[in-house]
C-alpha cells in the first residue's frame, strides 16, 4: 500500500458524501464559535477551566469511583463494573434475564456502540431498538455512526427517505418533518412494548450521583417513562466531582457539539422512582464501564479522558470533512477518535496505529476542545509510539538518514548543493515515493540550495 | 502553544535560523529576513553549522531522529542572543515540539532555554521590538493566510499589524481563514489526496477574493498552496512576509 488507509478512503468517497459532512460540520462550527464568542468574555478562559476539572477528575478516580458508587447506593440504584466489553454486554443480559425482559428500548450511547451492545443481545434473542432518530436509521440500515454525535451525518435525506420506504415506514417521502413524524409513530409503540430502557451518561456527579443525560429529541425521557427497569452504561471517566461543576460543562457541552445554549432536554436523575413517584423504572442499573480506560489513564495520552463528546473537533477537523467518518474504521473517528480508538485497542494497537497520522497537525481540534485537550500532542506521541513499537507505516518517509545528514553540517551542505538535479529530473523518473507524491500534486519548486549562504558570503566581502 | 516563559530581549544581536526550506528553495525569504532585521537596526548573526530544526522527524513520529537533529540546533545555537526565525512553525517547534519529545531527555533544560529565546519572525519585530508600524507602500491586495503553527501565538496578529500599516496594501477577507492549507509535513505525502483536496478548498476561499498575492509567515504553506496551484496550471503569487516588508522598505528608501 502507497499511502495510508484514511487517505485512500477519502479519495474513494461519494462527492454527495463529502458534500453533506462538509456542510454540515463547517456550518456547526461556525454558529458554535460565534455563540461561544458572542455570549462570553473569554470562552477560552472557560474551556481551560472545564479542562482543567475533567482533569483533577480523572486523576482522582480513586477517591470518586468509591465516593459515586456510595451515593449511587444510598440512592436505591445498583452499581456493576465492567473491566471489559465482554462483561458490560454479560451484565446487561444478566440484568434483563433476571427480570424476565426480551425488548430493550435504547439512547444513544457511545459507549453501547464501543461494546457492541445493540448485536450482542440480538445474538441472545433480545431486542434493543434505537431510538435516537440518527441511530434508528443507522440500525435500519444495518450501517455504523460516522460522527459521535449526529450518526448518520453521511447521509442525506433522499438516502433516508429510501430507507424509511423500504422498512415499511411509508411512500418515498423526504421531508424531514415527515420522516421524524413516521419515526415517532413508529416508535412510541415500542417504548410501551419494551420492559427496559438503556442510557448512556454524559456525566454522573460524585457529590450527588446524579446521572447527567442531555439530548435532543426526548427519545430518553420516553425509555424512562414507559418502561420499569433503567440500565446505565457508562465509561469511568464520565464523573465529576460535584454538581456545581456541571454548571461549566453543560455549558460548553450544548453550545460546543450542536450551538446550542442547552439541549433540548437536560436530565438529572437520582435514582429509581420513589414510592410516591407513580410512573418511571422501580430499578436502575449503574454500569461502569472499564474497557481500556484505566490503560489509557496510566498512558501519556490520559488527557483525551477529560472528553466530553461533544463532537466539537470532528466538526473543525479539516481531515475529518474532506475523510469522513467511517474512514477511521473506529466506533470514535475524527481527532478524539484518532487517539481514543488505537488506545482502547490495547495490545491491538497497531491495527489503529495510523489513526494518529491522519492530521496536518494544525491544532483547529485543540482550540474549539470545551475541555481543552491538547489533541495534537497526544497525536504525536502516538505516532512516536508506533514507530516504536516498528508497526509499518505507509507513505511516512523513513528519517534515519535525513537526521543524520542533519546533524553533520558538512553533509548538510553537500547535500544542498547536490539538491540541484532535481531539475533536470522528469518528477516521473524520482527515485524518492516522498517526493513522488508530492510532484504528483504539486509543482516543485526551483532548487536554490546554498544560494542563501552564497549570497551571505558575497555580502561580508 | 504559546510561547509564554520567552526570555527578555537585550542588546539588538540576533541568530537567523534561516530554516531548510529557505537553504534548499527560497534564498531570498531568508535574504529579506536579514534586510529587514538589519533596517531595525539589528545585527544578524548566521550560525553556519545549522541545518533544520528537526520537525520533519518529529511530526514523522520518529523522536530518536528528530532529537539527534535538535540536539544539534541546540549546540550550532549556544549564546544567549534571541534566536529569529522566519517561520512559525519552526519557531513552535523550538518552543513547543521539542520540549515535548525531551520530556524524558536529561538535557530538556538546554533544549527549552533555546525554546524560550527563539521567536517567529513578526512575533520578534512587532512584540519583541515593539515595532508596530511599516514604511513604505506596496501597492497590492494580500490574502495573508496565518499558518496554523502560529495558533495560539501573537504571530498572526503580528504580521497583520505590519502588512495592515503598509500604505497602499489591501488585505483581502477570505473564507474559512482559520482552516489548515492541508500541508502538514509528511502528512502532504502520506495523505496526498487529503493534503491536496484541502489545499484546494483553501485556494478557492482566496482566489474568491481575488487577492494579487498571498503572503504567509511560513514558506512550507506556500510551498504546498503555490506548488498546488502550479500544477493545476492557474498559478498564484506566493511571497513570505519578509519579503513584503523588504519590497516596501525599497519604495520608502527610494
Ligand atoms: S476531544 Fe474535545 S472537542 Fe473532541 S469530542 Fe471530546 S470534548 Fe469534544
Amino acid at each position: 500500500m502507497r499511502f495510508q488507509p484514511i487517505d485512500q478512503y477519502s479519495a474513494g468517497l461519494k462527492a454527495d458524501t463529502r458534500a453533506s459532512v462538509y456542510q454540515s460540520t463547517k456550518s456547526t462550527h461556525e454558529k458554535r464559535t460565534k455563540l461561544l464568542f458572542d455570549q462570553f468574555a473569554d470562552p477560552d478562559r472557560l474551556r481551560e477551566l472545564a479542562g482543567e476539572i475533567k482533569q483533577h477528575a480523572i486523576e482522582n478516580l480513586d477517591t470518586y469511583l468509591p465516593q459515586v458508587e456510595a451515593r449511587l447506593k444510598a440512592n436505591g440504584a445498583q452499581v456493576h463494573w465492567a473491566g471489559t466489553a465482554e462483561s458490560a454486554c454479560a451484565t446487561v443480559l444478566k440484568i434483563m434475564r433476571d427480570r424476565g425482559a426480551t425488548k430493550m428500548v435504547k439512547a444513544k450511547t457511545m459507549v453501547s456502540e464501543e461494546i457492541e451492545l445493540a448485536h450482542f443481545l440480538e445474538q441472545h434473542g433480545l431486542e434493543a431498538l434505537e431510538t435516537d432518530l440518527g441511530e434508528f436509521i443507522v440500525q435500519i440500515d444495518d450501517d455504523h455512526p460516522s460522527h459521535i454525535v449526529r450518526p448518520i451525518i453521511h447521509k442525506n435525506r433522499r438516502e433516508i427517505a429510501t430507507s424509511f420506504e423500504r422498512e415499511g415506514l411509508g411512500a418515498y417521502n423526504d421531508d424531514p418533518g415527515t420522516i421524524t413524524r413516521r419515526a415517532r409513530h413508529f416508535l412510541r409503540h415500542k417504548y410501551l412494548e419494551a420492559d427496559v430502557g438503556l442510557t448512556g451518561a454524559n456525566f454522573v456527579s460524585a457529590e450527588s450521583g446524579r446521572i447527567v443525560l442531555v439530548t435532543n429529541e426526548g427519545n430518553s425521557r420516553f425509555c424512562l417513562a414507559a418502561t420499569k427497569c433503567h440500565i446505565v452504561l457508562v465509561g469511568i471517566e464520565k464523573i465529576v466531582p460535584r454538581d456545581c461543576d456541571l454548571s461549566i460543562l453543560l455549558n460548553l457541552l450544548g453550545r460546543s457539539g450542536t450551538a446550542q445554549d442547552l439541549t433540548v432536554y437536560t436530565e438529572f436523575i437520582s435514582g429509581p422512582k420513589a414510592p410516591t413517584q407513580p410512573d418511571g423504572p422501580e430499578e436502575m442499573h449503574v454500569i461502569f464501564v472499564d474497557n481500556g480506560r484505566t490503560e489509557v489513564l496510566a498512558s501519556d495520552c490520559r488527557e483525551i479522558l477529560r472528553c466530553i463528546r461533544c463532537g466539537a473537533c470532528l466538526n473543525v477537523c479539516p481531515v475529518y470533512r474532506q475523510a469522513s467518518g467511517h474512514a477511521y474504521r473506529s466506533v470514535y473517528p475524527g481527532p478524539v477518535g484518532a487517539v481514543l480508538s488505537p488506545l482502547l485497542m490495547k495490545d491491538k494497537f497497531p491495527q489503529k496505529a495510523d489513526l494518529p497520522k491522519a492530521s496536518s497537525l494544525c491544532g483547529a481540534c485543540n482550540e474549539v476542545c470545551p475541555v481543552n485537550i491538547p489533541i495534537p500532542d497526544l497525536l504525536l506521541r502516538l505516532r512516536n509510539r508506533a514507530k516504536e513499537e516498528n508497526v509499518p507505516s505507509p507513505g511516512t518517509p523513513p528519517m534515519g538518514a535525513w537526521a543524520l545528514m542533519a546533524s553533520q553540517p558538512t553533509a548538510w551542505k553537500a547535500a544542498l548543493a547536490g539538491g540541484k538535479l532535481l531539475d533536470y529530473v522528469p518528477t516521473k523518473l524520482i527515485p524518492v515515493p516522498a517526493l513522488q507524491a508530492w510532484a504528483d500534486k504539486r509543482a516543485l519548486p526551483t532548487w536554490r540550495g546554498g544560494e542563501f549562504r552564497k549570497w551571505l558570503r558575497q555580502r561580508a566581502k | 502553544m504559546l510561547n509564554t516563559e520567552r526570555s527578555p530581549i537585550t542588546g539588538k544581536r540576533v541568530q537567523l535560523m534561516a530554516t531548510c526550506l529557505c537553504d534548499a528553495f527560497y534564498d531570498d525569504v531568508a535574504a529579506a529576513t536579514v534586510e529587514v532585521l538589519e533596517h531595525l537596526g539589528v545585527t544578524v548573526v548566521f550560525p553556519e553549522g545549522q541545518t533544520c530544526c528537526g520537525q520533519p522527524a518529529f511530526n514523522g513520529g520518529d523522536w530518536t531522529a528528530s532529537r539527534r537533529v535538535v540536539r544539534h540546533t541546540v549546540r550550532t545555537f549556544a549564546g544567549e542572543d534571541p534566536v529569529v526565525v522566519p517561520s512559525g512553525s519552526c519557531a513552535a517547534m523550538m518552543f513547543h515540539g521539542a520540549v515535548l519529545e525531551f520530556e524524558k531527555e536529561s538535557d530538556l533544560p538546554e533544549v527549552a532555554a533555546l525554546g524560550r529565546r527563539t521567536w517567529e519572525l513578526a512575533d520578534f519585530i512587532v512584540n519583541g521590538l515593539g515595532v508596530k508600524t511599516w514604511p513604505g507602500s506596496y501597492p497590492a491586495t494580500v490574502a495573508f493566510h496565518r499558518a496554523c503553527h502560529t495558533r495560539g501565538t501573537a504571530s498572526g496578529e503580528a504580521a497583520l499589524a505590519l502588512l495592515g500599516s503598509i500604505a497602499g496594501l489591501k488585505l483581502a477577507q477570505f473564507g474559512e481563514g482559520e482552516q489548515c492549507c492541508g500541508f502538514g509535513g509528511t502528512f502532504s505525502v502520506s495523505f496526498p489526496n487529503i493534503s491536496s483536496a484541502m489545499g484546494d478548498l483553501k485556494l478557492e476561499h482566496m482566489r474568491a477574493a481575488n487577492p494579487d498575492v498571498v503572503v504567509s509567515g511560513d514558506m512550507s504553506c506556500m510551498m504546498h498552496l503555490g506548488g498546488l496551484a502550479a500544477k493545476e496550471g492557474k498559478p498564484v503569487k506566493t511571497l513570505h512576509l519578509a519579503q513584503v516588508l523588504r519590497d516596501a522598505l525599497k519604495t520608502a528608501k527610494a
